[in-house]
């Protein structure tokens, strides 16, 4: 503990922490996704490791002030590396009564609760069925409650701006980012230049968002109710150059990393779906790397684009959520028919239909694995957070190209909108992924003919001729191949050796070994995941590890096929928990192959696990098999 | 046939050959698998002979197909082919026409693929004006599936699927495309070897997409639907030829002809020896207003009592495939460099202890 007396005009107490969790609540017109992506890049120019969870509204414009309109952005950063991001805030802002509401019972006591007195009105009040004002009654005084009228205090200090009363206001988001950084002890310097970026064309609200964001902290700073400043300093992460990056944009650079490292075109055609969007908006903008985006008039155009920009030779990416998976799997059955190249990317939401459609969920899993007609099988891959949808989306360009094959990533919501430190890779350590072409007749009979469908004795993938070379004319289609020839053909033996070729080409794909994470080597249970639950379910492991208990935990980067060493690792462990955001799909698959008692455990909420929750779980399991 | 210059040459940047190519070139060793007397037939051999003619390499040919009759025609075409799914071929054709400038690209579709199970793809590239040559096999039925009543059947008709009679009113297509703004539409008959041709030579030198509706026989499910357009006594007073730049006018001895309403401003059929051949609207295809083109496709109904075959339509506008490589070689012009964009703008770096 030490007293800072340099920085301002009053002492003020700087604590020295190592983790804290902020998390921004307000209207779905507030600002608070901007605000909390702010803070993140403040703390990211710090050298914290973080984790952030966005968490907002299907609704572009829910009713104001309603709880279905509340939108937060939450943040973990720490002087440590941490994997989630935090299950409880230290600190909620509550921008109006709703997101009070909403998120209050996050909030464990003693936590800090800074509120936007503003907003407190009779009439939100009751919008909310808050009956009294919790700011007036005890019902807050669990907390330290610090009452701001951000509103006000901005709209003042802007009045000299000429700014109108309504666009004064809408820069309190500003003013709680302002107290926030002063609080936390963050430079202010880059949230300024990325205000006068963000509006360069409109340098009066860029200078009144200074404004505000530097009155919210030189009001805390002067305030005395604010007696104390935090600290948390920079995370020890492994030597190099990092920024902060969202899964969204990292699952776009990996595809464009992909299509420089396989030296081919990348043919991305898509169809607007939340959450998956972004992808589309970010490669948009690369189109410098050779990068063509196609609009489509549907999920289904989209991915027949791609497909047919692969039957030209391109890397063909299409990118959608669920639903638009349900509408494509026809033509992802094509894909496995006429064995070409295509990456499928599939970013989660909540489900069955529309679903929730913000929200996040690991629930296409047996879709990706299934989902078609006919024995069709397509390989599966599944980044584990946001920044490792760079490496998934290499990964899954390498399987494609490889094997012919078209390639389900399965991303999610949480690590879509989720943003994490990124170890900015070396570009020399990158895959080599380029392909060889078809160019010559290969019949094997002396005919001098070209056999679209004589497969790589290795790899069991079929030869890639594209439209332009000489002599390589050939026709293919979703009906059923002679082997090598790749003539039509209703032969039976034929049709049965193709189905089990095709299976044997997947079932084959090389896939790097399953790595257990098992400190003490003395664990008897092992947790198994996949995909975005990595982060929960580690830190959850490391609380268990902290009781003085043993676990051991697994994540799956691959799903089909399963890593080779899979099973034995199962067979290791005397219980194997699978803890899913479904109703228990990768503990159906790991039942069915490995013939283990695997024990599922499934929430189905929209939202990631918490890791306390899991740690409450794991440690019965622990505590069961001792006793 | 007069041609219509567009100074667009639907085939700029496809590789042409001195090598002399014939029909046969275009055959694969494929057995042919229609019915007897099917118009597909027809229509095969007036495409695999008239391709000689576009002197194109072989290699940079390309038909794509969805499910239908008439979509195994690329596993007959000695070129690079796909049969695809039902009613997707515009979509895949989109993908590749635009990521390939190389690619002469040929889709080929019937009336169910075209306009029932993939009538959106239909219309969205031809909105687009991706520089495809559509070939829609139009013969008013399902065949594949024995049968059933199709999206341009007539109303009324009797099918397995509708013992009672089909209830739905059918498409035109040449209408469909026009209000789509397709930029060139066509019309011909399987029968007609000569006129087919030369519709498929005016659609093969369009750049954009170009919709050929091809009146095709299917002698098993639908025997016969043409029969009026074919038969020589009966076919003068129906079949309307649009020849560019020529008065409209038809019949056996040309007696009757095609002449604008001034109550209406749409079209109608008039007696020549009443108006007078100055009264006669003088085929222009090039007219960019659609509206002339669709007064031109409602001048019969669709029991073919006045047919207007030839090009309808053939306008000049920017292909999707042209723009979007335009706007990818446009941004090539900034450095791809990697690295930087990997980076960003906002990082930091933590130093081995
Ligand atoms: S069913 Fe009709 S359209 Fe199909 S092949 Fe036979 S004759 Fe031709």
């Amino acid at each position: 503990m030490s007293i800072d007396v340099g920085r301002g005009t009053r002492p003020v107490e700087v604590r020295k922490v190592d983790r804290v969790v902020i998390r921004f609540a307000g209207d779905s017109g507030d600002g608070m996704q901007l605000t909390g992506d702010r803070f993140t890049s403040e703390a990211a120019a710090f050298g914290n490791d973080l984790a952030t969870l966005p968490n907002f509204p299907a609704e572009i414009r829910a009713p104001q002030g309603t709880l279905p309109g509340v939108s937060s952005f939450q943040l973990h950063f720490a002087d440590y590396d941490i994997l989630t991001p935090g299950d409880r805030p230290d600190v909620l802002v509550a921008m109006n009564p709703a997101a009070l509401k909403a998120n209050i019972a996050d909030l464990p006591p003693g936590g800090t609760l800074i509120v936007n007195t503003d907003e407190f009105t009779k009439r939100n009040l009751t919008k909310v069925g808050y009956q009294a004002n919790p700011l007036e009654d005890e019902s807050l005084s669990a907390y330290h409650v610090h009452q701001v009228a951000m509103a006000t205090i901005t709209r003042a200090a802007l009045e000299p701006t000429g700014l109108s009363k309504k666009d004064a206001e809408r820069a309190k988001n500003m003013f709680a980012l302002g107290l926030l950084s002063w609080m936390y002890n963050r430079e202010t310097e880059g949230t300024e230049r990325f205000l006068r970026e963000k509006f360069a064309k409109l340098p009066e609200i860029a200078e009144a968002n200074i404004l505000a964001f530097r009155t919210g902290w030189n009001y805390g700073e002067t305030t005395e109710s604010f007696a104390v400043t935090y600290e948390v300093a920079p995370a020890k992460l492994s030597p190099g150059t990092y920024r902060q990056i969202t899964g969204n944009t990292a699952l776009a650079y990996g595809v464009v990393a992909a299509g420089q490292c396989a030296k081919l075109p990348v043919f991305l055609g898509t169809y607007p779906i939340t959450p998956a969007s972004d992808i589309l908006h970010e490669l948009a903008k690369h189109k410098n790397f050779g990068v063509t985006t196609f609009q489509a008039e549907d999920e289904i155009a989209g991915i027949g684009a791609a497909l047919g920009a692969s039957f030209g030779g391109a890397l063909g990416v299409t990118s959608t959520s669920g639903p638009g998976i349900a509408l494509k799997s026809e033509t992802i059955g094509l894909a496995v028919m006429t064995e070409m190249p295509l990456l499928v990317l599939d970013v989660q939401r909540g489900g069955p239909s529309t679903g929730l459609p913000t929200k996040t969920e690991q629930a296409d899993l047996l879709q990706a694995m299934f989902g078609r007609n006919g024995e069709a099988p397509v390989p599966i891959v599944a980044p584990r957070s946001p920044a490792d949808c760079f490496d998934a989306a290499l990964e899954a360009t390498r399987i494609a190209l490889t094997y012919r094959t078209p390639v389900l990533l399965l991303s999610d919501g949480y690590i879509a909108n989720g943003s994490e430190p990124w170890l900015i890779p070396d570009l020399d350590t990158l895959p080599d992924l380029s392909v060889e072409f078809a160019t010559e007749p290969n019949a094997t009979d002396g005919s001098g003919e070209f056999w679209p469908y004589l497969r790589d004795p290795e790899t069991l993938a079929r030869p890639w001729a594209v439209p332009g070379t000489p002599g390589l004319e050939h026709r293919i289609g979703g009906l059923e191949k002679a082997d090598r020839t790749g003539n039509i053909s209703y032969d039976p033996d034929n049709h049965d050796r193709m189905v089990r070729v095709r299976q044997a080409k997947i079932d084959g794909i090389t896939v790097d070994d399953v790595e257990v994470d098992d400190p003490s080597g003395r664990a008897r249970v092992l947790v198994l995941g996949w995909g975005s639950s990595f982060g929960p379910i580690g830190a959850a492991c490391r609380r268990v590890r902290r009781l003085g208990m043993d676990i051991a935990h697994a994540h799956l980067r691959h799903l089909n096929p399963f890593p080779k060493n899979l099973g034995e690792v199962l067979a290791r462990y005397d219980r194997v928990v699978v803890p899913e955001m479904n109703m228990g799909q990768l503990a159906m698959l790991i039942r069915a192959k490995y013939l283990v008692d695997a024990v599922s455990y499934t929430k189905v909420a929209g939202l990631p696990f918490k890791a306390e929750e899991l740690q409450d779980v794991l440690v019965d399991f622990v505590k069961g098999l001792d006793a | 046939m007069t041609t219509i210059d567009l100074g667009l040459p639907g085939l700029a940047g496809v590789p042409t050959t001195t090598e002399a190519q014939k029909a046969k070139d275009f055959k694969t060793d494929q057995e042919v698998r229609w019915c007897p007397g099917c118009g597909d037939y027809a229509v095969l051999a007036a495409v695999q002979s008239f391709l000689p003619e576009l002197g194109l390499k072989r290699e940079n040919i390309v038909f794509i197909s969805g499910i239908g009759c008439s979509s195994r025609f690329p596993y007959y075409m000695n070129t690079y082919g796909m049969h695809s799914i039902h009613g997707r071929a515009p979509a895949i054709a989109t993908g590749l026409a635009t990521s390939r400038e190389d690619l002469s690209v040929w889709v080929v579709t019937g009336d169910g693929d075209a306009l029932s199970i993939g009538g959106n793809h239909l219309i969205h590239t031809l909105r687009r004006n991706v520089n495809l040559k559509i070939l829609l096999f139009n013969n008013r039925i399902y065949g594949l599936t024995k049968g059933q009543y199709s999206p341009t059947s007539e109303e009324g008709k009797v099918t397995k699927s509708t013992p009672m009679g089909s209830l739905d009113h059918p498409f035109n297509p040449v209408s469909l495309a026009l209000g789509a703004d397709a930029t060139f539409v066509g019309r011909a008959l399987d029968s007609d070897r000569k006129q087919l041709t030369e519709v498929l030579r005016a659609a093969a030198e369009h750049r954009g997409s170009a919709l050929v509706e091809i009146y095709q026989n299917c002698p098993i499910f639908n025997d016969g639907a043409f029969d009026v357009l074919k038969d020589s006594e009966a076919k003068d007073e129906r079949i309307i030829p649009l020849v560019h730049g020529q008065p409209i006018r038809f019949g056996s001895e040309g007696q009757h002809g095609v002449v604008r309403d001034p109550k209406t401003g749409s079209l109608r059929i008039a007696e020549v020896a009443e108006v007078g051949l100055d009264a006669l609207v003088v085929h222009d295809a090039t007219i960019e207003d659609p509206s002339y083109a669709f007064a031109l496709s409602r001048l019969g109904s669709h029991d073919l009592d006045h047919t207007p075959v030839g090009v309808f339509r053939s306008v000049r506008r920017a292909t999707y495939d042209d723009l979007a490589r335009a706007q990818v070689n446009e941004a090539k012009q900034k450095p791809a460099n990697l690295g930087s964009l990997l980076r960003g703008k906002d990082t930091w770096t933590v130093l081995a202890d």
